[in-house]
């Protein structure tokens, strides 16, 4: 108990990590097959590809709604100065997530070209939302001009190379989540069509995520310090863990593997983002000029961490309940299933 | 024009704008799916194919409906980070969790069970299909329950203190089950209820109008009339009382919305102002039309209960007045002709006007109803404009200032964004008006069979 008084910040750090990771598992592969539809020219398989998410994207998506509550509940100054600091990127990411959303329900009503706009709301839309993410986690990255526990910067402060070179990564990963899933879902033509995706993705991650890492390295000194110190820190312990994990990837890819690319694509993905989040602890807020905000800084009072941790351990086994019921039932594909079809 | 240069103005224009174009799409939401618990029993319980049909109808509504709720309700989420820092900062300890509490007890079940009752017809048993749906009318009430607990401690926040406007909780069910909670959310939910069962009639009428389907329609006629006999008196009884708990706890919008000036002396009674012209400058009224003692007698039971004036705080701390004074008014009248129309249908009810052959004839009654569908709406978005248009100029009642809890952000940065939502509502709106008639114009699917 004493324990866990102690670490009330840290163990809802660890809780916020767990729904940031599991959002980016599940709704980036949604977004990911949303981008792929702007590269496919067949409108029989960008619908087929849009149906193959069709029941579980919401839940999905519902992951970062928790997200947000939850991290407004348990850091709200870092809720409140990241979303302000990153105002542009999130208002992207909120219009991109408008198209995206509504394109489901409408493009079953729709008829001739409206089906054709739907479907390009829904491609357009998951882009301009992976953009939003991937531009805010660049500015988060890159540093945000903090003063007396408010933004003290501009609205454009995000817009460097930085951060667009974040946002290329976090497309093409998207890409890869995306096509992997596609890999396991379906068959023929389509499928073919995602190997050869996967691993043009898969390629174009390796090259961008380098480029990540030099730049974080000349951004954060001290990050980089962390990465090159001896004896070697656990973050080279992930980091070659991660690359043992892409080798893998590729094998499955040209074996033609049906789920081993999805779930290698995974664990490239658990891996790297627990080695960046230790290469970052205990700071929440990275800034360039003012001291960096770390977790007690941003967290709530214990009474509401520990209220909330409570609830939290009897509502999370229940969620995931009946969310994996809810995969199960639609674990197989039936035809002429879908929206408005009923 | 020099507002729309204001960074504060437009955001809480922005608030404004994105919090009544979300609330239309759950009041529905939550009715309905409560309605299609109640059918999908009875279809269970009498195994008769008229009420499968009618869930199924009523279902395509419902969804076409939830996707813009869905889409519109993020953006509010993000909107308290986003537009609202300061308000984030002082009220975090709070607020964000039972936003968070709402996202994964409510939202989450939604999410997950409403792909079951969608698309799980043929794939499950019907009860589970039937649990499913419950579960999904669960998601809205509590959805409702829990945002109107986090707006309700806006306007009564108790259960903690503030120390250098940061409020620090110490009591966490005194701040969920603040003075107004109980209020807020009967208030809300029967709005809820009330709005959707509107809805239902006004649609049944207009195939009742028309002629068609008659059979199929009266059912769906009666079985809203039956509830809205219940739920129309009910509103007005819990609005009285949301009423006298705003008398109690926030008096300064209570004397806003009743344009209230001068705290009547011991031993006389307040006249209740039916309509005025609140003028902040003269500190007083142009001109009114009032019942003596009224106000006194409603707010306090008593001819002569005090009710404080306007005058009693600082013009600074005075709420906007015509919007409160008059939106109130539009939501009593509105009220008001809710319940007679109840009223005269259950008499023609009563007549045995209420049958295939003979309800064509009542092309009033029918009209009316389709006239209210959009007037119930209005109702609810004039009550929620007196409840936080009435709590300026505070965002947390009495502690922080609107304008204290605003973000740093240039004017053109809220600008463009608010004109992005406006420009992206305007077009669901049409959308989804536009595949409604569609919808309706097709009319209910007799081929699908359970
Ligand atoms: C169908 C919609 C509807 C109808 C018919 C009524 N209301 Fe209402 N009213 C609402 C929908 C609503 C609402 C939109 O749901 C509000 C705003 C927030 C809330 O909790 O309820 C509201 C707020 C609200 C408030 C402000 C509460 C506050 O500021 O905290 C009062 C005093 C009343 N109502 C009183 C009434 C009375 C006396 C009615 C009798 C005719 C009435 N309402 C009918
Ligand atoms: C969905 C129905 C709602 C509607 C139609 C609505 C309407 C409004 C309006 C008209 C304003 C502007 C008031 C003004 O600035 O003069 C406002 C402000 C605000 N409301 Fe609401 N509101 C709703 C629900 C909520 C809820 C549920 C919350 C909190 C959980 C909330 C929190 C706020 C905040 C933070 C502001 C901004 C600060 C302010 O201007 O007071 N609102 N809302
Ligand atoms: C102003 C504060 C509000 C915020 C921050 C907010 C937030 C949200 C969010 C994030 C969603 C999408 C959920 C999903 O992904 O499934 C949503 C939908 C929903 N909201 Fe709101 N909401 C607000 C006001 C309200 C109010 C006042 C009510 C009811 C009384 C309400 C009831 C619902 C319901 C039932 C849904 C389910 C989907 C639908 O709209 O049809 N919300 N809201």
């Amino acid at each position: 108990m004493d324990l866990i008084n102690a670490n009330l910040a840290n163990i809802w750090l660890l809780i916020i990590g767990f729904f940031l990771l599991y959002y980016t598992l599940t709704d980036g592969a949604d977004l990911g097959i949303g981008i792929l539809t702007l590269f496919m020219r067949d409108q029989e398989e960008k619908n087929a590809m849009m149906q193959s998410i069709h029941t579980i994207w919401h839940g999905n998506q519902t992951w970062l709604v928790i997200l947000g509550g939850m991290l407004f509940g348990a850091f709200p100054l870092f809720y409140s100065i990241v979303l302000s600091a990153l105002y542009i990127p999130f208002i992207l990411m909120l219009f991109g997530f408008i198209f995206r959303g509504v394109a489901f329900e409408f493009h079953a009503h729709a008829r001739g070209w409206g089906k054709m706009f739907w479907l390009l709301s829904f491609g357009l839309g998951s882009f301009i939302a992976t953009l939003g993410q991937g531009f805010a986690l660049g500015g988060l990255m890159g540093g945000i001009a903090v003063q007396a526990d408010s933004f003290a910067g501009k609205p454009t402060d995000w817009m460097n190379w930085y951060s667009a070179v974040a946002a290329l990564g976090v497309v093409c990963g998207y890409l890869m989540l995306g096509s992997g899933y596609l890999i396991a879902r379906t068959t023929g033509r389509l499928q073919q069509w995602s190997y050869s995706a996967a691993r043009l993705a898969g390629g174009l991650t390796i090259i961008v995520s380098a480029a990540v890492y030099v730049g974080t390295s000349i951004r954060h000194a001290e990050m980089a310090a962390k990465w090159t110190a001896w004896p070697p820190s656990p973050v080279y312990f992930f980091a070659i863990l991660t690359i043992i994990a892409c080798v893998r990837y590729f094998r499955s890819l040209h074996q033609q593997k049906r789920l081993a690319p999805l779930i290698w694509n995974w664990l490239i993905i658990i891996l790297s983002f627990t080695g960046l989040s230790i290469g970052l602890y205990p700071e929440m807020i990275p800034s360039m000029d003012s001291a960096p905000l770390t977790v007690q800084d941003v967290a709530a009072s214990e009474t509401t961490l520990r209220f909330m941790l409570v609830v939290m351990a009897v509502l999370l086994p229940i969620i995931l309940i009946y969310t994996s019921y809810n995969y199960w039932i639609f674990r197989n594909k039936k035809e002429g299933e879908g929206y408005a079809g009923g | 024009m020099e507002l729309f240069s204001d960074h504060i103005f437009l955001s809480r224009l922005h608030f404004a704008f994105t919090a009544i174009f979300h609330i239309i799409w759950p009041v529905l939401t939550i009715g309905l799916s409560l309605f299609l618990v109640v059918l999908e029993a009875r279809w269970l319980m009498t195994r008769e194919l008229r009420y499968y049909n009618h869930a199924r109808f009523w279902m395509r509504l419902f969804l076409l409906n939830f996707a813009v709720g869905v889409v519109s309700g993020i953006p509010m989420e993000f909107q308290f980070g986003t537009n609202w820092s300061a308000f984030s900062r002082a009220g975090g300890d709070i607020f964000g969790h039972l936003l968070g509490f709402e996202a994964s007890m409510a939202f989450m079940l939604e999410a997950s069970f409403l792909g079951i009752m969608a698309f799980g017809w043929k794939r499950v048993s019907p009860g589970m299909h039937f649990f499913s749906t419950c579960m999904v009318a669960l998601g809205g009430s509590l959805s409702a329950f829990w945002i109107m607990a986090a707006n309700s401690w806006m306007q009564t926040p108790v259960g903690g203190e503030f120390v250098n406007n940061k409020f620090l909780l110490t009591d966490i069910y005194a701040a969920i089950w603040n003075p107004d909670t109980f209020w807020g959310i009967t208030h809300m939910w029967l709005a809820c209820l009330e709005i959707s069962l509107f809805v239902i009639g006004g649609i049944s009428a207009w195939y009742l109008w028309r002629g068609r389907y008659p059979d199929f329609f009266l059912t769906s006629f009666k079985m809203m009339l039956a509830a809205a006999v219940l739920i129309t008196p009910l509103q007005v009884v819990i609005g009285h009382g949301a009423g006298k708990s705003v008398t109690h706890h926030q008096p300064v919008k209570l004397a806003a919305m009743e344009a209230h000036w001068q705290t009547n002396p011991e031993g006389q009674g307040a006249a209740w102002n039916i309509l005025a012209w609140p003028d902040k400058k003269i500190q007083d009224n142009v001109w009114t039309v009032s019942l003596p003692y009224a106000l006194s007698l409603i707010t306090t039971e008593s001819l002569t209960g005090q009710v404080k004036g306007l005058r009693e705080v600082p013009v600074e701390d005075q709420p906007p007045l015509l919007l409160t004074f008059y939106g109130f008014r539009v939501m009593l009248v509105l009220g008001g002709l809710m319940v007679l129309l109840m009223l005269w249908s259950l008499w023609l009810w009563k007549k045995g006007e209420l049958t295939a052959e003979r309800v064509g004839r009542h092309k009033w009654m029918l009209f009316g109803w389709m006239a209210a569908v959009p007037l119930s709406y209005l109702a609810m978005e004039a009550g929620w404009v007196v409840r936080e248009v009435g709590r300026q100029p505070w965002v947390i009642q009495g502690v922080l200032r609107t304008s204290d809890g605003v973000s740093p952000l240039p004017t053109e940065t809220v600008a463009a964004s608010l004109l992005g939502f406006v420009a992206i509502y305007l077009l669901l709106f049409v959308v989804f008006i536009f595949f409604v008639w569609r919808l309706l114009k097709k009319g209910p699917d007799f081929s699908l069979n359970p």
